[in-house]
């Protein structure tokens, strides 16, 4: 399993990329997919809509359940991808590139792990 | 407490993600997934451990007659070795279990029920026994194998004499060999494919897994969980017990209204199941138009009228689209007519079609 060194992560199995330009990249985790299986759906906010921390902002389907995807911060969506709602299967294939929304105006931020914490954290839910 | 099927130390060799399903600890999927394991099973062939299944003996001279009694199909004109499906009805005419009964010889039945059901299943059949018959409830002693899809036969052919494999859809062999080791070959299943549904002693099912994958090898086979039995029994409208049927519910709203026999002098709910008629709600598919998913429990809206709700719903694997069966109202049949769920507070159109979702091509 795939755990990037330069990203942050909730414990809800979302991943954070500081752009460094104001804005932050949110997925979810190669954990997260895993645990899913084989994602079928992705349900995304639009643009402009605020997002709060440790809030669902969208939700993700796999054949056999749905689950929500939380925001790890409090902000406004200012890009959402659209390729994940065409090619969900994208998700599974690739966690760290089919990312879900950038957030700016980013107000609070809840406690997030890094790679090795997170790889331990990981570990314990198994 | 969970129970493990005799092929539990299998699944988790297998690497299945294991989750608990009608008491006991099953797999709902391998390292495949889910719809890798789905198309298998409609291109090649899929291996699923369905040994959480209750079985049933009804012995002696009276056990025809308790069959008939008791369940709502008419089971006077099998032969041996015949199978055939039938709700089970309580008195006010809903469901206490959907079932196959197969006929071994004269006054020697073998009744196959869902998991979940085994223990309510037996006391109720043993409540309502009548005359001379013996019933028996042997579970725990039976291992279950489903091997299904187009390349079932050719990969049964490989560890099995092809003169033991039935011919007819809805016949089993009760003398069977399999591998070697004694096996009910009976040709049935739950995934709208060709397909074998083999029985044998607890002890031989871990073997004879690893004998059907190996000879099932250079088919495609793939081991196949309980995601998998859920999504292909779907696409063929095959209803299941606590979704589209239950204690509350008729079997005709599963669409089961062929299995009750109105000409049968008598059976446990017969008068229920006659009064229903004609159906206030019937059972019907939807295909999703709209954008997302509809599973179970979504309320169904003709404009702001509740009409109905859903039992089952997921994506199709096969179709890559979204499904669900659902009971309403009646008077809502005709496919095209466009009906909206509510999931989750967000309303989804969809669009009654025929059923099955899925049939094969003969």
């Amino acid at each position: 399993m795939n755990f990037p060194a330069e990203l942050k992560y909730s414990r809800s199995h979302e991943w954070v990329q500081d752009n460094g330009d104001g804005t932050f990249t949110i997925g979810i985790t190669d954990f997260a997919q895993d645990a899913l299986g084989d994602l079928v759906f992705a349900n995304l906010p639009e643009e402009g809509d605020a997002v709060t921390a440790e809030e669902a902002f969208g939700d993700v389907e796999s054949v056999k359940a749905v689950s929500d995807v939380m925001s790890p911060v409090t902000g406004e969506v200012v890009a959402i991808n659209e390729e994940i709602l065409d090619a969900p299967e994208s998700i599974n294939e690739d966690p760290y590139g089919a990312w879900f929304i950038k957030v700016a105006n980013v107000t609070d931020t809840e406690e997030l792990l890094d790679a090795e914490a997170y790889e331990a954290f990981c570990a314990t839910e198994a | 407490m969970e129970l493990k099927t005799p092929l539990y130390d299998t699944h988790v060799k297998y690497n299945g993600k294991i989750v608990p399903f009608g008491g006991f600890l099953l797999p709902v999927q391998y390292e495949a997934g889910v719809i890798k394991e789905h198309m298998a099973v409609r291109t090649a062939c899929g291996l699923f451990d369905v040994s959480h299944m209750g079985e049933v003996t009804v012995k002696g001279p009276d056990a025809l007659k308790n069959l008939n009694h008791i369940m709502t199909n008419e089971f006077s004109d099998m032969a041996d070795g015949d199978a055939r499906y039938s709700p089970m009805a309580n008195e006010n005419g809903g469901t206490v279990d959907d079932l196959i009964v197969y006929k071994k010889a004269e006054n020697d039945y073998l009744v196959v029920v869902n998991a979940a059901n085994t223990d309510k299943d037996f006391a109720w059949m043993c409540d309502h026994k009548i005359g001379d018959c013996e019933m028996e409830n042997i579970s725990a002693s039976m291992g279950q194998l489903a091997l299904q899809g187009p390349l079932a036969q050719k990969t049964l052919e490989k560890i099995a004499d092809p003169a033991d494999i039935p011919e007819g859809y809805y016949t089993a062999n009760f003398n069977g060999k399999v591998a070697g080791m004694d096996c009910i070959i009976s040709r049935t299943g739950y995934t709208g494919e060709d397909g074998f549904e083999l029985y044998m002693a607890a002890e031989d099912a871990p073997a004879m897994w690893e004998a059907v994958l190996e000879a099932g090898e250079e088919f495609g086979i793939l081991p196949c969980g309980l995601g998998a039995r859920d999504t292909l029994r779907l696409e063929a409208a095959m209803p299941l017990y606590g979704h589209e049927m239950n204690e509350e519910s008729s079997p005709r709203y599963a669409r089961l209204g062929i299995f009750i026999k109105k000409d049968k002098e008598e059976f446990v709910g017969k008068e229920a199941l006659m009064a229903q008629l004609p159906l206030q709600k019937r059972g019907i598919g939807l295909k999703v138009t709209g954008r997302g998913i509809i599973r179970e429990h979504c309320d169904l809206y003709d404009g702001d009228k509740l009409v109905g709700q859903t039992t089952s719903g997921t994506h199709s694997p096969y179709f890559k689209e979204s499904i669900a069966l659902a009971i309403v109202d009646a008077e809502y049949k005709e496919p095209g007519t466009k009906l909206y769920a509510d999931v989750r507070g967000r309303r989804i159109e969809a669009e009654i079609v025929k059923l099955p979702f899925y049939k094969r091509e003969k």
